[in-house]
């Protein structure tokens, strides 16, 4: 009786322990979601009034006149889809010929990608631009998807994945007389379907939340990204801020919907690149 | 090797080079989009380091210069200040923050996963609005965050954002809570690593909670109290976007670090030579970490 009773205490301690934590983590979203439901004089209440007390939806209608939000958000999908593509489809062809393939001179190309994960970006973000400038490419997609589609992180992460796949498999596919492409479309890609989904949701992420890249190469109105959108606006409405919640909220939207659906890829990649990188 | 002389080692040398081929077009699609347009860059910046440059007159070689010239700039000075300060002040509490986490988080109760997605939940929002949403969290006069201080009793709550005192701080707590799930999640897959039979001995022994935490839970941690010190501690040293977006640097310098410092000598006043400089001493501390990294973790995996 004594036993279960502290049980019981330990249990209610915990679960308001848990709550607690949840609440101090999540306020700013709660504040967020809040501010973005009020008229701009209510926003800064005191005291902090969480439930607005008429709710102003029509903030959710302002915002997409106010900037062309509707385009921002078609420029971040557009990046983000093509530079997932890009990258799920060349990471995926590299790590097959560094984990299953067997030459000389494969080590060393291999050494290549190790060495720049070490370096930060902000050692080649300047000549990245110089290159870029060179090019002609300042202020176009294009320079975003070159420069953020070739990364070794992906080719990282699949590698992992494909060295665990035992190589009996492949040799019994290689005597059946299917070549190595066959064997990486047929056996491999079907087979690290988790990783590519880790992979996928990695690149969504990082691309959708991109915000330097963005700032450093596009300067028109036209090829602004979602981010550098609502930076733009927090600078031109800066005293409003219930739009700018509301504007920050929506582009939180696609990452947020993605998260709750695809938690355990988003585990998985954090337990695969980082414990055992 | 001479010439092949059998019609084995002929055909072996065809199979070699049909391998050789199959495996390059493979890797190559890749590699020569990340050779272009990473690997070139990289040894580029090296190159500027030593030069003085504007992007349009002629590039002069100019050695060590420029290393010299930051190591006077007071701005670069400052810079560097701040970043070890955001550095050494994360670092601890991020660590110390996600191991509680993960540890009260380590239990097989109802509802604990959405506790842990809530609290890694931060870490996937995107910087822009985690700065818009603390911009206003943090503002000196109706704030809720100086509004909540306000209620407790505290009368003359801090500027943050506002104030070049209080802006690093601002700075350091705002990054904290975007990473601390992170590190929660890395510490939790650890924890459920340390074999329970070790508990279990120790509670035979008469060990309390806190005995079993300091004899067991934080030592059998060691490799992942590690893993976490040093990818803390390098992307502490990369700190750049979250502070762009929090106070972009000011009020005045006071929350300037390493990488704003290579960013507006590359883009405000276009001068290549300091930016790569400042950017390759970066880099030296990056690197350093990572070898040590490197080395100590190869002897963990010898010990294991």
């Amino acid at each position: 009786m004594q036993i279960e009773k502290r049980h019981k205490a330990s249990t209610i301690i915990l679960y308001a322990g848990f709550i607690l934590i949840t609440i101090i983590t999540l306020l700013p979203f709660a504040w967020m979601l809040s501010a973005s439901l009020k008229s701009d004089i209510d926003v800064f209440s005191v005291p902090i009034k969480w439930i607005p007390e008429t709710f102003h939806f029509e903030n959710y209608a302002k915002i997409w006149t106010k900037i062309p939000l509707g385009l921002f958000t078609f420029n971040s999908l557009k990046l983000t889809v093509i530079i997932t593509l890009i990258q799920l489809v060349t990471s995926s062809f590299a790590a097959y010929g560094f984990s299953k393939c067997k030459f000389k001179g494969r080590d060393a190309l291999f050494v290549c990608y190790i060495v720049t994960i070490a370096i930060p970006w902000q050692v080649y973000m300047l000549p990245q631009y110089i290159m870029m400038q060179k090019m002609h490419l300042i202020d176009t997609h294009l320079a975003i998807i070159l420069l953020q589609s070739f990364t070794a992180f992906g080719v990282f992460l699949l590698r992992q994945f494909f060295q665990s796949v035992p190589n009996e498999l492949l040799e019994a596919a290689r005597i059946d007389g299917l070549s190595e492409y066959g064997i990486y479309a047929r056996i491999m890609l079907p087979l690290s379907k988790p990783a590519l989904a880790t992979l996928t949701i990695f690149s969504f992420v990082s691309v959708w939340n991109d915000f330097m890249g963005p700032m450093i190469y596009f300067n028109s109105t036209r090829n602004k990204t979602i981010q550098l959108g609502i930076r733009m606006f927090i600078s031109q409405y800066s005293a409003e801020y219930n739009l700018i919640m509301a504007a920050s909220l929506c582009s939180l939207v696609p990452v947020f919907v993605l998260y709750v659906s695809f938690q355990r890829f988003f585990i998985q990649g954090i337990a695969t690149s980082g414990l055992k990188g | 090797m001479g010439k092949p002389h059998t019609a084995y080692e002929k055909k072996q040398m065809t199979l070699n080079r049909h391998n050789t081929l199959v495996g390059l077009s493979f890797i190559l699609p890749n590699f020569i989009g990340f050779a272009l347009f990473i690997l070139i860059p990289v040894i580029f910046s090296f190159v500027l380091s030593v030069c003085e440059w504007d992007g349009f007159t002629a590039m002069k070689f100019v050695g060590f210069k420029n290393f010299a010239r930051i190591f006077q700039d007071r701005v670069f000075k400052a810079s560097l200040q701040h970043t070890v300060i955001f550095t050494i002040f994360s670092v601890i509490f991020t660590m110390a923050i996600a191991l509680s986490l993960a540890m009260m988080l380590n239990r097989k109760m109802k509802g604990v996963n959405f506790f842990r997605s809530a609290v890694f939940f931060p870490y996937v929002a995107s910087v822009v609005a985690v700065g818009a949403v603390w911009n206003a969290m943090f503002l000196k006069d109706g704030g809720p965050v100086n509004t909540m201080l306000q209620a407790i009793g505290i009368a003359n709550p801090p500027g943050w954002f506002a104030s070049t005192k209080w802006a690093l701080p601002g700075v350091i707590i705002v990054s904290i809570w975007k990473n601390m799930g992170y590190f929660m999640i890395i510490y939790l897959a650890a924890l459920q690593d340390i074999p329970t039979t070790l508990y279990e001995a120790a509670v035979i022994d008469g060990a309390n909670g806190w005995q079993k935490f300091k004899k067991i839970t934080f030592p059998m941690l060691t490799p992942s109290h590690f893993f976490v010190f040093m990818m803390l501690t390098i992307n502490s040293f990369k700190i750049f976007d979250l502070i762009l977006v929090l106070t972009d640097g000011g009020p005045g310098i006071a929350t300037k670090v390493l990488a704003n410092y290579i960013y507006d000598k590359a883009f405000v006043s276009w001068n290549y030579g300091y930016s790569s400089a400042a950017s390759m001493i970066l880099f030296l501390i990056i690197g350093t970490i990572t070898i040590i990294q490197f080395r100590v973790e190869k002897k963990f995996n010898d010990f294991m």
